[in-house]
């Protein structure tokens, strides 16, 4: 969009820029901060591009927890980490929209799902919409990139993979199905720069009104296996959990997919 | 014309030699700096080779008086040489002490060709294999040339086509003895080897029954500090110069574990790669065994390069490294005191701290210790599970005991809390005022030290140190020897100075106090096994055969048992990173206990119970030395009983009847 920016770009247009968003994990027993799994496995991602530019993003608060665990991602072999400050209760959409949008990263990696907070997956959603790039859920691999073009490995149930090719700038988000991330070394954790960068805050006015309660283990939904053979029993084991009923609707207006999700959410006995 | 050939041959010999020993001290000073006391360590050097040295070289009678005659004699010889061909101090006296000096050398040399006619596979060849020659070259000629001055020949025969002859055998004997030395070739152990002794590392480590066996720590204060050992030249000046002074006797080969099993470590080779790397090379002239499966020649290093490549090689693989148990055999056979486990770890230091290339599920252990202060991930606040029935008092709840019970991370292993339950049994027999720290407990940081991580240890260490330092009690009792190293040894260079046993020497010392009464032993033939970090670590070889002994067991020692103990291959995260090699560590254990004949193996430690267990088809079932006295126990004898409505308790009642007694 800027002039001056592009400028700066146009010599380095070799090497790939590609952003990654990390947050503060919470270890799942102890609940103790740490670098979040999903999080670390884009930066795994990352690190493995050829001739990219990797920047680390957070936009929060810096305190002694937050810091263990953003040197964390700098000890798996990045020099910096750009902190875009933003106290507790911000909304962080703002920054991070505004960062991404003035540096203009050709890839945009985050994990699926934060490990703490409100966590509801959407934070890359919200960026997609505001920037108007595509995105691609439940990265495995990014194949190549070619021409401002990649070709994206999506991780799909039981292993199975579909081969996409998005046209870049594009936000991707990884899960478990992304390799995992590598060991953190305390050297580079130690020497890594945290790099504040100061932005537009925002409040999150929905959030102090929320009660916040642990969460409680969901009950599993029951599959029954009729098998009387072995056969069957892996038939079984190995056959999707699929709801049989559902349909594809494919060259739909908005309006026959809205009425075909309202149809469902009714049978599902969500809306009433 | 000898009269006047010698002294320019003693003296230009003398001269090069020091030039050698200039450039010598030059390559052992391209490391890190490490202040010694100089005059202090010259002057305890004798006494550290004449008994500290000579006691480990001694177990091998034969080489040990081979040695005494062969390096006795060469220093008397050349001392009298120079006196007397040198200075010309040609006085019958000095001459018959030459003759018997070069004499004594020559029976030596003789020794060691023997020893060279057929070389154990330890031994390393190539340059060593002309030694002997050498030896008996410079004695004999030595000898001959100091006939005529005593007078047995007459002066005359100092002359012609023989005696230039004699000369040129002299220069050959002079070439390896003095020259060497200095230069590179065998007799270079001899000058490595006394500066070695006069600036070691561990002075401490020297003295009757003196050990010194804690890591060093890390400056982790400092951020310029290094972590680790990346190149020759980040080893400490007198690291290098241990090295230096291997002779390539191949004792730690022998002794070594992992090279046993083929895992692609040998510890001799991995010593002299560091001299190679120090000197710049390749090690394409070691002539000794190599690492098991990796050939001579393909890798090279120089001073101020990797050590370890993070891809293709360098002078180490990094495998070699993590095939290490830290047993510390090897250290305990070199008679050059050389530290071969620091030097492992400062490697391994590197591996992890800057590499983050800890092996195996290294990174997911080190992971797990960061975030829930145990090993195995599991919950901190479940520590004491195992023992929701035996209501074990807390010390938050005491605060004041004689006896904090350090439970270790087997408090997680379903194997291990059968050994706790049998070792508070135990202690509630003895009626021990003690407690543990429950759930205020975390891992020793034993792992995370050997993996390298220095940083998670000093932090477990420093915490684990904060939540002691709000108790009193009078010292720690622990049942794996490895917590018992790190709290007694490691803890001590962070603030923690803490007097603890292992609970092999607690029972022996309540059964001594008359504290304890055993039913007689009823069980087959018993064998037992000295873990690394209880014998080698802590000189703590006698309180476990005291206490079976106490039992009425009679133990029938393995061949390697005492200080020469194999390792059973659960040290220095050796199960963790996994090296694959041709067998395992525990299984050839498991064969020096079947070759007893026991039909059971008492052992003393979490570690060597997992791997002695773990053995396919053993012939011997696996016991802790608690498990073995709980199981012994027998009421006291009414007289000695101070409460006779309670006290005396059938065993099969003893734990119910315990409980009412607990508040």
């Amino acid at each position: 969009m800027r002039p001056e920016v592009d400028e700066v770009k146009k010599p380095k247009q070799s090497a790939l820029e590609v952003a990654v968003l990390v947050s503060v994990g919470r270890h799942p027993v102890t609940g103790r901060a740490r670098r979040a799994d999903q999080d670390a496995r884009g930066v795994e991602l990352a690190l493995t591009l050829d001739e990219a530019r990797v920047t680390l993003l957070h936009a929060g608060a810096l305190d002694e927890q937050s810091e263990g665990a953003l040197r964390g991602y700098l000890g798996m072999g990045l020099p910096a980490l750009t902190l875009i400050e933003q106290p507790q209760g911000a909304d962080v959409l703002d920054a991070l929209a505004g960062t991404l949008g003035d540096a203009r990263p050709q890839l945009v990696i985050a994990g699926e799902r934060a490990e703490q907070g409100e966590g509801s997956g959407m934070l890359p959603y919200l960026l997609a919409e505001r920037l108007g790039w595509p995105l691609v859920g439940g990265l495995a691999a990014v194949e190549k990139v070619e021409d401002g073009v990649a070709t994206l490995l999506q991780a799909l149930p039981r292993g199975q993979r579909r081969r996409l090719q998005v046209r870049l700038p594009a936000i991707v988000t990884v899960d478990a199905a992304a390799s995992a991330a590598r060991q953190s070394a305390f050297g580079p954790a130690r020497r890594g720069a945290i790099e504040t960068e100061a932005a537009a805050m925002t409040w999150d006015e929905a959030m102090p009104e929320w009660k916040v309660s642990p969460a409680r283990k969901r009950p599993k939904r029951l599959k029954i296996v009729k098998a009387t053979s072995a056969r069957e029993r892996f038939k079984a084991a190995a056959a999707k959990a699929e709801g049989g009923g559902g349909q594809v609707l494919t060259d739909a207006t908005p309006e026959q997919g809205a009425e075909a999700i309202f149809k469902l959410l009714k049978e599902e006995g969500v809306l009433r | 014309m000898l009269d006047a050939l010698l002294p320019i041959l003693i003296f230009s010999a003398l001269a090069l030699a020091v030039i050698g020993a200039v450039r010598r001290i030059r390559l052992w000073r391209q490391g890190r700096p490490s202040p010694v006391p100089v005059i202090q360590g010259l002057a305890a050097m004798p006494r550290r080779y004449l008994v500290d040295l000579h006691h480990v070289v001694a177990r091998d009678k034969v080489m040990s008086n081979t040695h005494v005659a062969t390096a006795g004699g060469f220093v008397a010889a050349a001392v009298l040489m120079i006196l007397v061909h040198g200075l010309g101090f040609a006085n019958p006296l000095l001459g018959g002490l030459l003759l018997a000096a070069s004499a004594l050398m020559f029976v030596g040399s003789l020794f060691v060709a023997r020893r060279r006619r057929n070389p154990p596979a330890r031994l390393s060849r190539g340059p060593w294999m002309r030694l002997p020659k050498s030896l008996m070259a410079f004695s004999l000629s030595v000898f001959l040339l100091t006939l005529p001055t005593v007078g047995v020949l007459p002066e005359g025969t100092g002359s012609g086509i023989l005696a230039l002859a004699l000369a040129a055998v002299l220069v050959w004997g002079l070439g390896e003895m003095v020259f060497g030395m200095t230069w590179g070739g065998p007799m270079k152990h001899a000058f490595a080897g006394a500066l070695h002794l006069a600036f070691h590392r561990r002075p401490e480590r020297f003295g009757e029954g003196k050990r010194s066996t804690g890591l060093k720590a890390l400056d982790l204060n400092d951020p310029k500090a290094p972590l680790g050992v990346e190149t020759p030249s980040d080893f400490t000046w007198n690291q290098l110069l241990g090295f230096d002074a291997c002779v390539q006797c191949g004792r730690c080969e022998a002794a070594c574990p992992a090279f046993a099993a083929g895992q692609p470590l040998n510890p001799k080779k991995l010593i002299q790669d560091m001299v190679v790397g120090m000197a710049g090379g390749s090690d394409a002239h070691y002539a000794g065994s190599p690492y098991p499966g990796k050939p001579v020649g393909e890798h090279a290093g120089d001073p101020h390069g990797p050590i370890v490549a993070r891809e293709g090689t360098a002078l180490v693989d990094a495998e070699t490294l993590w095939s290490c148990t830290t047993c510390r055999a090897c250290v305990e056979e070199c008679p050059m005191m050389i530290e071969h486990v620091d030097a492992i770890v400062d490697m391994r230091r590197f591996l992890t701290l800057e590499h983050g290339n800890t092996p195996g599920k290294g990174a997911e252990v080190l992971d797990n210790l960061i975030a829930t202060d145990n090993p195995g991930g599991f919950d901190p606040g479940s520590r004491l599970h195992w023992a929701a029935d035996l209501n074990l008092p807390l010390m938050r709840d005491v605060g004041q005991v004689d006896v904090l019970l350090w439970l270790g991370d087997g408090v997680f292993d379903m194997r291990n809390q059968r050994t706790l339950r049998a070792l508070v049994k135990v202690l509630r027999a003895a009626e021990v005022d003690f407690a543990v720290l429950g759930n205020e407990e975390r891992d020793s940081g034993d792992v995370a030290r050997r993996l390298g991580d220095e940083a998670t240890f000093q932090s477990l260490a420093r915490r684990n140190i904060a939540t002691l330092s709000q108790y009193r009690f009078q010292h720690i009792v622990t049942c794996d020897p490895h917590s018992f190293h790190v709290l007694g040894n490691e803890y001590g260079a962070l603030g923690g100075v803490y007097e603890v046993r292992h609970h092999s020497t607690y029972i022996a010392e309540l059964f001594e106090a008359g504290r304890l009464h055993f039913a007689p032993w009823k069980g087959g033939t018993v064998t037992y096994h000295d873990p690394c970090y209880l014998g080698r670590y802590n000189g703590e070889y006698e309180a476990p055969r005291n206490v079976l002994r106490a039992l009425g067991i009679e133990v029938a020692e393995m061949a390697r048992s005492g200080f020469r103990s194999r390792c059973c291959g659960g040290g220095g995260g050796a199960p963790i990173t996994d090296i694959p090699g041709k067998q395992r560590i525990p299984d050839m254990r498991m064969n020096d206990v079947k070759e007893t004949g026991a039909e059971l193996v008492a052992v003393g430690c979490p570690q060597c119970t997992a791997m002695l267990e773990g053995v396919v088809d053993a012939s011997a079932e696996v016991r802790d030395i608690a498990e073995l006295v709980a199981d012994a126990l027998v009421e006291r004898p009414a007289h000695s009983g101070h409460d006779s409505a309670r006290d005396p308790q059938p065993v099969a009642e003893a734990r119910s009847v315990v409980k009412e007694v607990t508040p």
